[in-house]
């Protein structure tokens, strides 16, 4: 519920509705699950609200009460010498809902839901006010017929209890239903639920002499009975509607349209609430957790991509802010559902975001060039060439515009290792176990450094030192002019991952899921493990350290003392190496995703699904990022959003980063090509 | 024998008034300097907190004492496991959910202890030049530096979504008569969702915490100017309250200003292995 806070006594002062005086006081009138409700969900109750003074009773000098619990009956009490209860279905507010035998009926068992509203409130106004609203909404209910509204048997009251007699719907709510199930509701059932309310909504906002509005529209209202009939429950805040009538703001957080915020209830309230209940009940994303009115930041295909663009477009008219953009009438939005391919038992054709002017299959490649093997290496590019190593043992250069060769240089292994370029010199490992550094402009070797096993981490030069990490489980910091080693550090695994560098440290993960943080003089600063291998490179930001493991997280540390900050699971091993750029931190999954995180927080800001494992690091160029996949295409994607720029298909899977420089993209893939393409 | 010279202390000031209008302060405020030398040593650590409670009937004190205090417990605890250490790993909870399970505990306490009642929580954990931060509801965290001030949070409130929508302006959001109704605060039932930042404090920049008893009253220029001009956080403290009253003392006001040590790279000694 909303909260009003007595900052001015006469701003937060209005006329409360429904028993649920003391929801008015806080968030969260979601929690409340029951009400006048005929439910016999299996759902537990909410804990029975306390039974505090609403805000204005307490200015009045109203002293706290104990809970209602103490005043709940027992079973088997009688009630109106008609009504044995038997147990409580749940409460919630200051109501509770009991089920109960009509003795009326002895030959038969006739059962039916009483709801009693404990009238607690001392101040002789509010007490009058509450037995005001129980009754209204009694004679509400009482005159309104419809398959879809339970329908009222009796009200009476006993002393300070207001008692409302009830059809009893067996059968569960949808939220329930929701928690339940796993995966997504199929677009088809949810447009027959949807074509259902619609109908009750009508009847409800055609009465006359003034159409009802429901007000509290979300998938714990909504009954699904023991026939798969929807049911509307709950008429708690059920209000005559009368035009323009300003009255206190209330409503379930979450769905209530805007303008119910300003105490203005009218028919297309509902509409905005059926619309963020079926965006509940598609993508499975509370809206009682999000900001309210901003369902437009989570569009459903994000979360459900088998849903048409149809059923979306419906949705979002009905969650239009402005309530004139909305449908004018249920009946309206019923016709527009009945439309649907999936409502007329056709498959659903799923939502292809293609963003308007992108062909995105159309691209030119600039040039390419065939290696002799696969390239895993990512290429570097410094002073107009390109470096690139090759599983076909050769280191290559070519001309970065032209893509012409300049020349080669044989290892005794492949090279997976991705070559970094520094003080003229061009550096890279091999799977024969040695760091080669060579003369950059001419590829004549200058020095090597042997290992005692293969390399697959790449070179990383800073501080007047090359650091690469080795299977031999060391990470070595090799001076570049000399060839010399510094230091070397002892690892618990194979090295993999390339190591990164901060001011006064450098990072590296291994094998053993380890990463460790090195100060530059070799010595250990402090070390976080992972449950799974760290084969992905640690990226710096200015205060975290962003790493993926193959136990399927991707980790922000804190630089200096190496506490997780926070973390995000994916669903699939992470080798692929984060890259930042502003406060977004971009890295691939196993999972077939690219994902887009806040750097600072973790939240999830987008992800895009490719047809394959992204084992390739994202680069991030001009708002753009680019990744390949290893369903074989390279993928340019907007940063900010997430959306498709151009894809382009190569011949084989890419695990290859992609770098750019001067407007061109460069990755290698594995069959065996260097490609270069226009960003 | 030469003494080391001392390590470099974060600085901190704090202030908090019932206001003119007000007949009670329903503001809490929480600071919690943590300093540990020797094998394991931490860094500069503070952990501050403001509450600003609602409700009437003692209700709003309660929850917003009741919910730092809940918070401030689970945090420093987990202050004390995790960070005089230097082999993490990942069994351990993140900063992160360390924060929103601090949330979550003051919540469950203000629901069933003070039902009625309910309150905004802004805790910031300064670790050397980085604040770690959390909010419910619309108190706010600001970095004052030299260059400005810089709202970190985002208000919790109706009008603060609808100026987002485009549906109202900034201006019409100061004086709107439900600019006060939240949508997200402690002591609300159901699950509570929490926002988490990171700031980094460059050197000369202040973290200025403070409840809608300040914000409301006293525009970020003279805050800014405040922090610059006074000889000390303290004093800082002091006269933006005044500056609050002066301008109406509408409610109750709350502020705490914290300034990382000048030196934050020295911060870990770590002995050799």
């Amino acid at each position: 519920m909303v909260q009003g806070r007595d900052k001015d006594p006469e701003e937060s002062r209005g006329t409360p509705f429904k028993e649920d005086l003391s929801t008015r006081m806080m968030p969260g009138l979601a929690a409340r699950r029951m009400g006048t409700g005929l439910t016999e969900s299996p759902t537990p109750a909410a804990p029975a609200a306390p039974d505090v003074p609403p805000p204005d009773v307490a200015k009045q000098e109203v002293h706290p009460r104990p809970a209602p619990t103490s005043g709940r009956l027992a079973e088997g009490t009688v009630l109106q010498g008609r009504y044995r209860i038997l147990g409580v279905l749940g409460s919630g507010g200051m109501s509770t809902v009991y089920k109960a035998q009509d003795l009326r009926f002895p030959k038969v068992q006739r059962f039916c839901a009483v709801k009693e509203m404990l009238n607690t409130a001392t101040d002789p106004r509010v007490r009058a006010l509450m037995m005001q609203n129980f009754e209204r909404e009694a004679s509400i209910l009482a005159t309104l017929s419809h398959p879809a509204i339970p329908q009222v048997y009796d009200y009476f009251t006993e002393g300070d209890r207001a008692y409302l007699v009830t059809e009893l719907i067996p059968g569960k709510d949808l939220e329930a239903l929701l928690h339940e199930t796993e995966g997504f509701f199929p677009e088809a059932q949810v447009v027959q639920w949807a074509i259902q309310i619609c109908d009750v909504l009508t009847y409800l906002h055609t009465r006359t002499p003034q159409p009802i509005v429901f007000r509290d529209m979300k998938p714990s209202n909504l009954m699904l009975d023991d026939q798969g009939r929807i049911r509307l429950v709950d008429f708690g805040i059920a209000k005559v509607f009368q035009s323009g009538e300003k009255g206190t703001m209330i409503g379930t957080e979450g769905y209530s349209p805007p303008e119910q915020y300003r105490g203005v209830a009218e028919p297309r309230g509902d509409i905005y609430a059926l619309g963020a209940t079926l965006h509940h009940l598609l993508t499975k994303q509370d809206p009682r957790l999000e900001p309210p009115f901003t369902f437009h930041k989570r569009p459903i295909h994000q979360y459900n991509p088998a849903i048409s663009a149809e059923l979306q477009e419906i949705i979002s008219r009905a969650l239009e802010y402005d309530i004139q953009k909305r449908f004018g009438s249920a009946e309206e939005m019923k016709r527009a559902l009945l439309s649907l391919k999936s409502a007329r038992g056709l498959a659903a054709t799923a939502y292809m975001p293609t963003p308007e002017g992108v062909r995105p299959d159309a691209l030119k490649v600039i040039w390419q060039f065939a290696c002799e093997d696969e390239v895993r290496s990512s290429p570097c590019i410094h002073e107009g060439i390109l470096y690139v190593g090759a599983y076909d043992n050769n280191l290559y250069a070519l001309d970065a515009e032209t893509g012409k060769f300049l020349w080669k240089y044989a290892t005794e292994g492949g090279i997976a290792s991705s070559p970094a370029v520094a003080d003229g010199r061009v550096f890279f490992g091999s799977t024969d176990g040695s760091l080669y550094a060579l003369n950059a402009e001419t590829g004549r070797l200058m020095w090597t450094y042997p290992t005692k096993a293969r390399i697959y981490s790449s070179p990383r030069v800073q501080f007047g030192h090359v650091f690469i990490g080795s299977d031999d489980r060391h990470l070595y910091a090799v001076n570049t002019i000399t060839g010399r080693m510094a230091w070397s550090v002892e690892t618990e695994g194979a090295v993999r991952s390339t190591p990164a560098t901060g001011s006064d440290a450098i990072y590296v993960g291994d094998e053993e899921g380890v990463l460790h943080a090195v100060g530059v003089n070799g010595r250990l600063i402090w070390r976080f493990r992972a449950r799974r291998a760290i084969t992905s490179s640690p990226a710096v930001g200015q205060d975290l350290l962003y790493v993926g493991s193959q136990d399927w997280f991707v980790y922000a540390l804190d630089l200096r003392a190496g506490w997780v900050v926070w973390r995000y699971r994916t669903d699939g091993p992470v080798i692929s190496s984060p890259a930042v750029a502003g406060d977004t931190v971009f890295v691939g999954s196993a999972d077939g995703h690219l994902y887009a995180l806040d750097a600072t927080n973790g939240y999830l800001v987008w992800r895009y699904r490719t047809g394959g494992q992204v084992t390739s690091s994202p680069a991030v160029y001009q708002g753009a990022v680019y990744v390949g996949s290893v369903d074989g295409y390279v993928y340019s994607l907007d940063a900010q959003t997430g959306q498709l720029r151009w894809r382009f298909q190569t011949g084989g899977p890419v695990v290859s980063s992609p770098r750019v420089a001067n407007d061109i993209v460069y990755v290698g893939s594995l069959d065996h090509n260097v490609y270069a393409l226009p960003i | 024998m030469e003494r080391p010279s001392p390590r470099p202390r974060l600085t901190v000031g704090w202030a908090t008034d019932v206001g003119r209008q007000r007949s009670h302060n329903e503001d809490t405020v929480l600071i919690a300097e943590l300093e540990q030398a020797g094998y394991y040593g931490t860094p500069s650590t503070a952990l501050l907190v403001l509450a600003d409670g609602m409700g009437g009937h003692l209700a709003g004190e309660v929850a917003s004492a009741l919910a730092t205090r809940a918070a401030a417990q689970h945090i420093l605890q987990a202050c004390l496991t995790l960070l005089p250490i230097r082999e993490h790993s990942a069994s351990e909870p993140s900063l992160k959910e360390v924060l929103i399970e601090a949330f979550q505990r003051a919540n469950e306490l203000v629901t069933e202890r003070v039902p009625g009642g309910g309150t905004t929580l802004l805790c910031a954990l300064i670790l050397g030049n980085r604040a770690y931060i959390a909010n419910v509801g619309d108190s706010r965290a600001y970095l004052v530096s030299p260059e400005g001030c810089r709202q970190i949070t985002r208000d919790h409130s109706i009008v603060d979504i609808m100026v987002e929508l485009g549906q109202m302006t900034s201006e019409e959001a100061v004086h709107h008569p439900q600019r006060n109704v939240l949508y997200r605060a402690v002591g609300q039932r159901g699950p509570l969702e929490v926002d988490t930042f990171l700031c980094h404090i460059p050197p000369g920049g202040v973290l200025l915490l403070c409840s809608d008893g300040l914000w409301e009253m006293v525009s970020e220029e003279e805050m800014v100017q405040v922090v610059a001009t006074s000889s000390s956080l303290q004093e800082a403290c002091d006269i933006l309250v005044e500056k609050a009253n002066q301008a109406g003392g509408k409610d109750n006001i709350s502020v705490i200003l914290a300034a990382p040590p000048e030196i934050v790279d020295s911060e870990f000694h770590w002995p050799e292995i």
